[in-house]
């Protein structure tokens, strides 16, 4: 497009801008760099830089104010958060279990909803509103929401149980309840968004592949197993990819439901409350740093792992 | 392909138990909003109640919630326009010159746990005297929306065929002309939908509000969260802020559905 370089007016009355000025050529003829560069500066001068200095405050004593003297201590904190078993290790192995479970949960029940709602039907509307709610909803007010139906005196989830003959359970009060009830919150809460990409993904396939396996007298599971399923298996990697970098991160409802270090027996602290809580509750920068860089890692090996699985499932 | 009226039952049922288990938590806290503290403790009056709004006058009176509403919309509608005043053109440039390595360092944003951002920058915006202000929260905001922004608009750039640019740089318009006079009219709906997811990620985002900001410049979701003091809990009142915060995002959404959705599986399919 390089060819136009002597602008004229264009017949149709609109003016153009034309190169107006030397500042125009300029501008026009760096445009690429011109619109990019003030988003990619922000991004980079928020995460570079801050991830750089966690990366070396990783490596400090760094604790107490943020305006305190630290000292390099090289990788003994690693050392340390490596082989505390006492918080860190339990708390790598609750995000891997909350993480895993409720992806779990919301990939099967995501998949059988956005089959249900697959084929166009009456009330569709409807159906699609009350799916779309709980994804806006604040994190923070859903786990207040939570907390009360849950409360094991007055809560509706034990009034509910009681009308089929259960006892009341403990729900979020309750040592080992209390991390499978997060769960099932974050299922209600994202289930939605899993319905939502695969459906996305459900209305572009074509319909010609079921037709014929219809046609071929495939019973309707042999049709989803071997026909829909292999063609949605894209999809369902992006959504995978998308709920699990989220799942893994998850912070908010965990926060406002249990509050400071996951509990009192640290019953829902996974790493990212954990690093939250060693950083603005204890102001152990250090230490929580270089819980954050194992974080990180942790995440981006779990990405690449299944960005592998997807180029995998294209081929 | 018509299924069979079977299946059709089992849909119908199926599909009313999903939306009861989706809808029902919502309308119970709406409902315990508008009770008394003693109706909300009398399991008997679950369902049957007399309404109240005294609630929602201690929250937007006593607790101060009004200010709350004030900053939440004010730091959501400044991370949201600057958002997509940078956002656009990256997107746009992004998508035109193929930049997909660009692209990747900004949503690298969006992989990046909060967290691990939030002890460099609280070091450095207090050193600066900026924690607590609204400066420091929008720029955190605009953290989590601009990488949105950037995603869904490239996408819809993606998708729109570059024969009219061509045709408007023959007629004589620049580069830049032909990007504010020919593509920006024609990506509105791009534009809302990257406007509007950016508005609501900011309105419900709790942690680096609840760092950042201070005595004057809290958010809805940081002023929630302190509502649970250290004694019993206010329920109703709780109940009256919980409804506060999601009540207009969900209505928002209802009413633009639509963008809602485009915007929230952007990019899904495309592989």
């Amino acid at each position: 497009m390089a060819t136009v370089t002597t602008p004229t007016r264009a017949p149709g009355g609109v003016a153009p801008v034309g190169y107006v000025s030397a500042w125009s050529r300029w501008a026009n003829e760096h445009r690429k760099w011109l619109f990019a560069a003030p988003a990619m500066a922000f991004v980079a001068a928020l995460i570079v830089f801050p991830l750089a200095w966690t990366g070396y405050l990783s490596l400090t004593d760094a604790e107490g104010s943020v305006r305190a003297e630290s000292e390099f201590v090289g990788f003994q904190n690693y050392v340390e958060v490596l082989s505390d078993t006492d918080r860190f290790w339990p708390a790598v192995a609750r995000t891997v279990a909350f993480t895993g479970v409720a992806l779990l949960f919301e990939v099967v029940l995501g998949m059988a909803i956005a089959l249900l709602l697959w084929r166009p039907f009456k009330g569709e509307k409807w159906v699609r509103v009350a799916i779309l709610m709980p994804l806006v909803a604040t994190p923070v007010a859903v786990g207040m929401m939570w907390r009360l139906i849950f409360d094991p005196n007055i809560g509706l989830a034990n009034q509910v149980l009681g009308w089929v003959g259960i006892g009341p359970q403990p729900w979020l009060a309750g040592q080992h309840s209390a991390l499978p009830t997060t769960i099932f919150i974050d299922v209600w809460q994202w289930t939605p968004m899993v319905v939502l990409i695969l459906l996305a993904g459900l209305t572009s396939l074509s319909d010609e592949p079921q037709e014929a396996a219809l046609i071929d007298g495939a019973s309707a599971w042999q049709r989803f197993r071997h026909v829909t399923l292999p063609l949605l298996m894209p999809t369902v990697i992006v959504a995978v990819l998308l709920r699990g970098i989220d799942a893994l991160k998850t912070f908010d409802i965990l926060y406002a439901t249990k509050g400071r270090g996951g509990g009192s027996f640290h019953e829902v602290e996974t790493l990212n409350v954990y690093a939250y809580g060693l950083s603005f509750d204890y102001n152990e920068y250090g230490l929580s740093s270089t819980v954050l860089i194992l974080f990180f890692l942790i995440i981006i090996g779990s990405m690449w792992a299944l960005t592998a699985r997807k180029k995998g499932a294209q081929r | 392909m018509k299924p069979r009226s079977g299946y059709q039952a089992f849909r119908v049922v199926a599909l009313a138990v999903v939306v009861i288990a989706l809808m029902a938590p919502l309308l119970w806290m709406i409902a315990a909003s508008l009770k008394t503290n003693v109706d909300i403790y009398d399991t008997s009056k679950a369902l049957v109640f007399s309404p109240t709004l005294d609630n929602y006058g201690t929250v937007l009176q006593q607790a101060n919630y009004v200010q709350f509403i004030v900053n939440s919309l004010w730091v959501a509608f400044a991370a949201t326009v600057l958002s997509l005043l940078l956002g656009v053109p990256a997107a746009y440039s992004m998508s035109r010159f193929n930049m997909r390595k660009s692209a990747l360092v900004v949503l690298m944003a969006r992989v990046i746990p909060g967290v691990s951002l939030l002890v460099p920058w609280y070091y450095v915006f207090s050193n600066l005297q900026m924690v607590g202000g609204f400066g420091v929260l929008i720029l955190s905001h605009m953290f989590v929306s601009l990488p949105l922004v950037v995603y869904i608009m490239m996408g819809y750039f993606d998708g729109l065929p570059t024969e009219l640019e061509e045709a408007a740089l023959v007629d004589g318009l620049t580069h830049i002309g032909a990007f504010r006079r020919i593509t920006l009219p024609l990506s509105v709906p791009g534009i809302a939908t990257a406007g509007i997811l950016s508005f609501i990620f900011s309105w419900n985002n709790f942690m680096f509000a609840l760092v950042l900001s201070g005595a004057d410049t809290k958010t809805l979701p940081v002023a929630i969260f302190d509502f649970v003091g250290y004694a019993s809990i206010d329920w109703g009142g709780l109940m009256a802020a919980a409804t506060v915060v999601t009540l207009p995002i969900m209505l928002i959404a209802l009413f633009v559905q639509k963008y809602v959705v485009s915007g929230l599986t952007a990019g899904a399919t495309k592989g």
